[in-house]
């Protein structure tokens, strides 16, 4: 159980000719919940966009080092990016359902793979919804518009289109960003029953909701990750005073 | 008096936007009173599905005209269809940014070249061709759909390049953050995404196949006669109109008429799905 999901030796993200991160070093166990707390613009989000090559997308990035998923470098010319996309789910900070139904949002990925077979696309939309808590809200209206739901619900939909992905590693870019508190706390709860089958990356604005869901913190400040340690002792002790000035509210 | 400046404005800009219209609804009133009282005195079915067009014998049946606007857009469609997409497709997805500031404004271009010079094209390169190949006349369907169908491409590829543009990107970043490839992405949530876009597209470009005329009246033949097959010469309703609109007189004059009738009905009927289509997509 302690293994390590991710090793990333000596990470540097350029955007053009610009180092948006600069030597980053981290290991992320697996079945633990990472919080990586860090105030906009400090390069927590590229960090976690190089975690499943969704940095490829933008034709100005630049990722240089090593990342290393189960021991494998994701970033080998030979390694193919969709399927580390299919093991590493995302979740966005603005929910971006498709325009389509709940059920089909849901399916998006076992559709993709060529799952055709109703009954257990029905079991998988099932289980998927009630592990992001959205199932008792939508059961009666699967084939309804996924935009028709409010903020807080699309983006436990999308959890759940994650989940039905049946992931390894769960990223997550400030997925509470726009939610009201009690959206906020399903999703959290979410998280931590999620965690014993997940290896799940959390950026988040929030200090607290690290302080609340995470075991592991790291604190990103300027394109480089000024600490990283156990969550109680990043939110009780931390080593550097930067860490101290940013989780006590005095800049940030 | 700022006052009655803005009023003075106000109700100049209005009378004009009201003469557009008052001109608009004058144009279709003058086709409709020209036209539909002869639709009617002969009868619509005897106008429409008759095969005899014989003016000088008093015969007004455009059945042959209608198919061959029909055969000669539906056939435009084809050719035009697949290249509209798939171009709209490769431009808006998969060239560098740079390269489609030159391409886009390349295609539109396209739709600026006048017709005449699109039917010469077809007339001296085109027919021959058809004619040495295929064997028959050379002016045909075939001619005349492939020649409309380059003409209706500019429509078709700079509305849909515009929709599938339109599409966020964080549709694109949602699927490809499900493990989507770039093709599944494009044909599971992009296209259908921009599906309206892309329809409207495709039904203005209808609409205008069927409304040529100069370049149609040069490359398919003009014969009025129920078409064999895509190689042989045809008449569309524009064409009927444009050619004999000359010599016209009493109710030869008045059949011309109604043939702008029922084009008028049936561009009336492809602008409406069009529009529902874009308002469709607007909802989403």
């Amino acid at each position: 159980m302690d293994k390590n999901k991710y090793i990333i030796n000596n990470l540097n993200v350029f955007w053009n000719k610009a180092q948006v991160l600069r030597s980053i070093d981290i290991q992320v166990p697996s079945h633990k919940i990472l919080g990586i707390i860090g105030p906009s613009g400090s390069g927590k989000t590229v960090f976690l966009r190089s975690l499943n090559r969704m940095n490829d997308l933008v034709p100005e990035i630049r990722v240089e080092g090593q990342i290393l998923l189960d021991g494998e470098d994701i970033y080998h010319p030979e390694c193919d990016a969709v399927s580390i996309r299919k093991r590493v789910g995302m979740v966005f900070a603005l929910p971006v359902p498709l325009p389509a139904s709940i059920y089909d949002n849901v399916i998006f990925n076992p559709g993709l793979s060529g799952i055709r077979d109703h009954k257990k696309l029905d079991l998988l939309v099932e289980k998927s919804l009630k592990s992001a808590f959205l199932w008792d809200e939508v059961k009666d209206r699967l084939k309804t518009s996924a935009m028709r739901l409010s903020g807080g619900q699309q983006q436990r939909l999308c959890l759940a289109r994650v989940l039905a992905m049946e992931p390894e590693v769960i990223l997550l870019d400030e997925p509470c960003s726009g939610l009201d508190p009690i959206s906020t706390a399903a999703i959290e709860d979410a998280l931590r029953i999620l965690k014993d089958t997940y290896t799940i990356i959390l950026v988040t604005n929030n200090t607290k909701q690290a302080a609340r869901v995470a075991d592991n913190t790291a604190f990103f400040l300027m394109n480089e990750m000024v600490e990283y340690g156990p969550t109680e002792q990043i939110f009780t002790v931390p080593g550097d005073k930067r860490t101290n000035d940013y989780i006590t509210g005095r800049f940030g | 008096m700022k006052v009655l400046t803005e009023k003075g404005i106000y109700r100049l800009l209005m009378i004009i936007a009201l003469s557009a219209i008052a001109m608009l609804l004058l144009i279709v009133l003058f086709i409709l009173k020209e036209g539909l009282p002869f639709i009617f005195i002969t009868g619509i079915r005897d106008f429409l599905l008759s095969s005899e067009w014989k003016p000088a014998a008093g015969k007004f049946g455009i059945f042959p005209m209608l198919v061959g606007s029909l055969w000669v857009t539906l056939g435009a469609m084809i050719v035009g269809v697949p290249l509209g997409l798939a171009g709209a497709v490769f431009i808006s997805e998969f060239i560098p940014r740079w390269a489609m500031k030159i391409i886009k404004p390349t295609i539109e271009l396209l739709a600026g070249i006048p017709s005449v010079v699109y039917g010469f094209i077809g007339v001296m390169v085109l027919a021959p061709l058809i004619r040495d190949y295929f064997g028959g006349p050379g002016l045909s369907i075939a001619a005349g759909a492939i020649i409309l169908g380059i003409m209706i491409l500019p429509t078709i590829l700079s509305i849909s390049i515009d929709s599938i543009k339109a599409v966020p990107n964080s549709y694109r970043e949602g699927a490809f953050a499900l493990g989507a490839t770039h093709w599944q992405t494009i044909h599971m949530v992009v296209i259908p995404a921009a599906r309206s876009g892309i329809v409207a597209g495709i039904i203005l470009g209808l609409g205008r196949a069927i409304g040529e005329t100069m370049a149609v009246i040069m490359v398919v033949g003009n014969a009025v006669k129920l078409p064999g097959s895509a190689f042989d010469s045809v008449r569309t309703l524009t064409a009927n109109i444009a050619l004999e609109m000359g010599y016209a007189t009493g109710k030869h004059r008045e059949a011309l008429f109604a043939t702008g009738v029922v084009l008028l009905v049936i561009i009336m009927v492809l602008n409406y799905f069009a529009a529902s289509a874009i308002k469709r997509g607007v909802k989403k």
